[in-house]
């Protein structure tokens, strides 16, 4: 099987609508490198230069970036630029995964020592910030769990469940829509179907994480790709031990498992471990950010130049794409 | 001797009594105590009281409530018998609280970085994981010197059969050590002689071990002195007292997380001459509020950046960032195993038996016994009342049934347990003792040697000897705990540490910018307050005088009062009344009215609550008084007698205000803006009523001069220089251009020049405005052309506007003043920061 390859440009900016005096940012904007995953070159840029800047991990392993700026500015840009190589990593048989009740069962604290990769697994079976754990959860999941169902065949119909009972809608929801308000609403965007799904299988005991990256979106055949038409994604990782990687990426706003179209950037308890950009301003006015996503493949049909070498594309002073949440 | 006070005191089977064995005998190390309170008559004791609840109003010493109708600030309630306990007992306790704050310390090192109590089980992930105190952001920070937990409380009972167990563990930001203190300070001196002759222990060594277990572990550099601050949430926390009182007793500068600034790894404070680094933060504020950019982002009360600095190990963080997690009761059961796992001994102390719903079989056993248990949340950030089982009947009960069995691992129980009761004195009787269950929070801080226990703590105790849950909140009542001792009694006292040379701090150099813009209102506004007292104590004397007619002089003075802002504006549809008293009353007590003395009183209040650890005991006092005064007057319906009877009073006050600013704050930069407030303040009421004066029609009577000299406290001068009736040459000259007379408005307007130069020199900044300039056009104008004018009846009086557009000038200049000092130097409440966020 051969990886394949992307080049992916993410890019934000704030036009300020005053000076911002002080500004503190951080940023995950960087892909973590997994056992499916390469990256073969990253970084990032930013404008205005930043005062104070220091790179890390963490506490889920993935990069982090903190930058700080002191001096007055009326905009701000960052623009990450990386290409990855993604192998193929679909799980072979999720029948063979465990009964669902067995692993959560595993999972329960017993007072004996728990298999390391069962504890760290823990991290993400509790209530998080934007993952409230309640019992209309279990009950929504509840039909794709019957007894003995293997964990791994119970996530794929909680997920088809999700994409078939709920409508995409970017104009439903925004970054702090309580999942139970999703659940009741039937509508929302990626972010908050991976939240949903996370709820519910919480909810029964198991563990899940929350994964952003990016998703290649297919043009309409005999279409160009559009620049700018792409936007960061994010979906669910499902613990099942003794499959491949342990973990099985479930994708519920497309009602599919990603394999090589999807790119991962990091992954958390939900979107507030791992938000892209999260800071703190004093002064600013509007504060609104355009976000503009490109995801090319590298191996195939012809890439325009400017995504090969970004650093001839120009600010984007004027166009400002619209930002769209898959 | 008899026994008088015992004949009705309950003794109780079912608990231990802390003053009576079983048998009823009195404990021999109450004996002494006792018989001193018998021996006191009825009379003393009350005395005694009444100087407790006098000091303890005078103090402020206050609790916030906030479900309480009559706002914040309740004031602490004490009782004055201490909770006596004998050294051998207390040897026992002490040891066993420093263990417990050891172990709880490792636990931390542990669950902030390697983690084995979860990898070897002795831990549910559920309690560290499952828990929002767990914060996620710092997991692998290290704070200096491997210390998480600088300060511990822990809330100790005693059971039936005399044994003191672990009700509650206090791991976030404890409160009560600044109660305990100023408990000891009112109770010590209630009974001065036992306190003696008792041989109690004193405290102040417990705060110094703070502080040098705080300065011990502060990351500094080369030969830099600590900065050590203490962050409060701000005065509507309901220990805000404290958090001034410890402040100010410690000697660190209060702050808001506003007052602070993160520039790299490194925090600041933001002061009057620029940013200072900061070592030591002994924070009161909740851990997850205080970094918005990686802890809770909607938080506008903390420190963006904070964690990043903690990262970088350039600040301790009493406590570390995420040592909440601990105070959960889930950990109880968990804990002597932990003790065996990280200490390698045996936890001395037990906790009450707890039963953490997480675990299967302990779910069962709540599920049986569920009548003789206490349910409380395991995780400290859920908001639930205890509920004891017993007392939960029908459909409430299968509710919380349903809902621990749908979430299990966030529930615990435990066993109920009866406290063990303590003699209180009764308010209603004469001469009575009370029994009342009682519970003692003890407190510990991190010292280079290990833990430092305070010797006693903060007893409290129920309001019904019934009651089953001790709070302050719930209006219980607070003791002084008095640890004996067998040996010698330290005479180490805080209010003298010993201090080299190059300790030597001189004040102010610290002041944040919050403290400087508030000192700067505070000035502002007892002067206002000042003179607004003047205002309607003018026009009120003339309504007596006028027998309650609406004669000129009351009309003219009102209509002063209206345009310097003291009465409202007339408007088209406001009636007028015959009688002015109703309307001067208004502006004497209505807080709600704009311009109100009541309403700049309550600004008053308002700036030196916030900067409350700054101004002295006494300066308090004072403040207090007046507040208390006003409140008394609402009450009622006061004449026209006890109004001005009132402003007397308030006026008095005032004066001693102003005695403490002079006297006894030291000269330091806030010193100096809050007497530059003051200045401007007088500056433009003494410009502005002298300027409407001449200006106004009705000005133009006989009796006007006169009250335009005691609205500037200048009679006495005035009649002791020109024993006739007032002209207007020589009042001009005396209110505006004679510069001795501190009521006069080119004395005030140079002193303010004086200050401000001296400022700018001193912070090497200059300052907008033109105030020198229209100083000195006032200066310029020609008396001469005021002589001969006969006031009482002249109509147009062209030279009296061209004045009144000079003094009009200067006080614009003032203003203009007032507003760039603002700009330059105070910190601008309104301006603060916000999260951003893009996907």
């Amino acid at each position: 099987m051969e990886p394949v390859r992307y080049s992916v440009l993410h890019e934000t900016r704030y036009d300020y609508g005053s000076p911002v005096s002080l500004s503190q940012q951080q940023l995950h904007l960087s892909p973590r490198i997994l056992d499916w995953q390469q990256v073969e070159e990253q970084r990032i840029e930013i404008k205005p230069e930043p005062t104070w800047r220091r790179d890390g991990r963490d506490p889920f392993g993935n990069p982090v970036t903190w930058v700080a700026f002191h001096a007055p500015h009326d905009m701000l840009f960052i623009r990450s630029v990386m290409s990855v190589s993604v192998m193929p990593y679909l799980p072979k048989n999720l029948e063979k995964s465990l009964p669902w009740e067995v692993l959560r069962d595993r999972l329960a604290y017993d007072s004996t020592d728990p298999l390391p990769d069962d504890l760290d697994a823990t991290r993400f079976l509790f209530e998080s910030p934007h993952v409230r754990i309640k019992h209309e959860l279990a009950n929504y999941a509840a039909d794709c769990f019957p007894p003995d169902t293997p964990v791994l065949v119970g996530a794929q119909a909680l997920m088809a469940k999700i994409f078939r009972e709920f409508t995409f809608d970017p104009e439903a929801t925004t970054v702090s829509t309580p999942v139970l308000e999703v659940l009741e609403n039937k509508r929302g965007v990626c972010q908050d179907f991976a939240h949903l799904m996370i709820a519910c299988l919480r909810a029964l005991g198991l563990s899940a994480r929350y994964v952003s990256g990016y998703l290649l979106t297919r043009p309409p055949p005999g279409k160009p790709r559009l620049i700018g038409a792409d936007a960061s994604h994010a979906w669910v990782s499902v613990y099942a031990p003794g499959s491949e990687n342990d973990w099985v990426d479930f994708d519920p706003t497309n009602n599919l498992l990603p394999n090589t179209e999807h790119i991962t950037l990091a992954f958390g308890r939900d979107f507030s471990d791992i938000s892209p950009l999260r800071g703190i301003i004093l002064g600013g006015g509007g504060t609104e950010p355009d976000v503009a996503v490109t995801v090319i493949p590298l191996d195939e049909e012809e890439i325009p130049s400017e995504l090969l070498d970004p650093k001839a594309a120009a600010l984007p002073d004027s166009a400002k794409p619209a930002a769209d949440k898959k | 001797m008899a026994r008088t006070l015992l004949t009705i005191y309950p003794n109780s089977p079912r608990r231990y009594d802390e003053m009576l064995t079983a048998k009823g005998d009195v404990r021999p190390h109450w004996e002494p105590f006792l018989n001193h309170l018998d021996g006191l008559a009825p009379e003393e004791m009350r005395r005694r009281l009444d100087f407790a609840e006098q000091r303890i109003q005078e103090n402020g010493v206050t609790y916030n409530v906030y479900a309480d109708p009559n706002g914040a600030d309740r004031p602490w309630a004490l009782d004055p018998l201490p909770l006596i306990i004998p050294p051998d007992e207390w040897a026992e306790v002490s040891a066993a609280v420093a263990q417990r704050a050891t172990v709880l310390n490792a636990m931390l090192a542990d669950l902030y970085g390697e983690q084995t109590l979860l990898a070897e089980g002795l831990l549910p992930p559920a309690l560290v994981y499952g828990q929002h105190g767990y914060l996620w952001p710092c997991r692998g920070v290290k704070p200096p010197g491997g210390v998480w937990l600088h300060n511990y409380a822990v809330d100790l009972a005693r059971s039936p059969n005399g044994r003191w167990w672990v009700i509650a563990d206090r791991t976030q930001a404890p409160s009560g050590a600044g109660y305990a203190l100023e408990n000891r300070l009112v109770v010590s001196r209630v009974f001065p002689e036992m306190f003696r002759d008792l041989r109690v222990q004193h405290i102040a060594d417990f705060f110094r071990d703070q502080l040098d277990g705080l300065s011990a572990l502060a990351p500094v550099e080369g030969d830099e002195q600590p900065h050590m601050v203490l962050l409060t949430p701000g005065p509507y926390n309901e220990t805000y007292f404290e958090h001034a009182y410890l402040a100010r007793y410690l000697g660190f500068p209060l702050v808001e997380g506003q007052d602070l600034t993160v520039r790299g790894d490194t925090v600041y404070l933001k002061t009057l001459r620029g940013l200072k680094r900061v070592h030591v933060i002994l924070r009161r504020q909740d851990d997850a509020y205080c970094d918005p950019l990686e802890l809770r982002g909607e938080s506008a009360l903390g420190i963006p950046g904070l964690v990043n600095v903690a990262r970088a190990g350039r600040v301790v963080i009493a406590n570390a960032l995420g040592s909440g997690l601990l105070a959960s009761g889930a950990l109880m059961g968990f804990l002597p195993a932990i003790c065996r796992h990280l200490l390698g001994e045996e936890l001395a102390m037990p906790s009450v038996a707890t039963w953490w719903c997480g675990e299967k079989p302990a779910l069962e056993f709540v599920k049986k016994n569920f009548d003789d248990l206490v349910i409380k949340p395991a995780y400290p950030t859920q908001m639930m009342d205890p509920v004891f089982g017993n007392e939960l009947k029908g459909e409430a009960r299968a509710d919380l049934l349903r809902r621990i069995e749908a979430r299990p691992h966030a529930y615990v129980a435990q066993e109920m347990i009866n406290l063990s009761q303590a003699p209180t004195w009764s308010r209603a009787h004469e001469r009575r003792l009370l029994a009342r269950p009682v519970g003692l929070r003890a407190y510990a801080v991190t010292t280079p040697d290990g833990y430092s226990v305070m010797p006693g703590g903060l007893a409290r105790v129920t309001t019904g000897a019934s009651t089953r849950i001790i709070s302050m909140q719930r209006g219980g009542a607070s003791k002084d705990a008095w640890v004996l001792t067998n040996g010698p009694v330290s005479q180490f006292s805080m209010l003298k540490p010993s201090v080299g040379v190059r300790d030597l701090v001189r004040a102010g150099a610290n002041l944040s910018s919050r403290v400087v813009e508030n000192l700067f209102w505070l000035g502002r506004y007892s002067e206002r307050f000042d003179d607004s007292a003047r205002m309607l104590r003018v026009a009120l004397s003339r309504v007596v005088i006028g027998g309650g007619q609406k004669t000129n002089v009351v009309v003219a003075a009102m209509e002063l009062a209206r345009h310097l802002g003291v009465l409202p504006e007339l408007g088209e549809d406001t009636e007028i009344r015959e009688g002015s008293e109703h309307e001067l009353l208004e502006a004497i007590y209505d807080p709600e009215q704009p311009g109100s003395l009541a309403g700049n009183i309550r600004s008053l209040m308002w700036s030196a609550t916030h900067v409350r650890e700054r101004l002295s005991l006494d300066h308090w006092h004072s403040l207090n008084r007046l507040q208390r005064d006003q409140q008394a007057a609402l009450k009622v319906h006061p004449t026209l007698t006890e109004a001005i009877a009132f402003l007397d009073r308030v006026l008095g006050v005032s004066s001693s205000l102003t005695g403490f600013a002079m006297d006894n704050m030291t000269r330091d930069d806030g010193w100096r803006f809050l007497i530059i407030g003051r200045r401007l303040e007088r500056l433009s009421f003494l410009a502005m009523s002298v300027a409407h004066f001449l200006r106004m029609p009705s000005t133009r009577g006989p009796g006007s001069l006169e009250w335009l000299l005691e609205l500037s406290d200048s009679i006495i001068t005035y009649r002791s220089r020109y024993s006739r009736q007032p002209e207007l040459l020589p009042v001009v000259d005396l209110l505006v251009f004679d510069d001795s007379n501190p009521h006069g408005v080119v004395f005030q307007a140079s002193v303010l020049g004086r200050y401000l130069e001296r400022m700018a020199r001193e912070l090497g900044a200059d300052f907008e405005g033109d105030l020198g300039g229209a100083l000195e056009r006032l200066r310029s104008f020609d008396l001469a052309r005021l002589e001969n004018i006969q006031f009482d009846s002249a109509r147009d009086c062209v030279h009296c506007e061209a004045l009144a557009d000079l003094l009009q000038g200067l006080n614009d200049a003032a203003d203009q003043l007032s507003a760039s000092l603002g700009m330059r130097y105070f910190t601008h409440v309104g301006d603060v920061s916000r999260q951003t966020m893009a996907v």
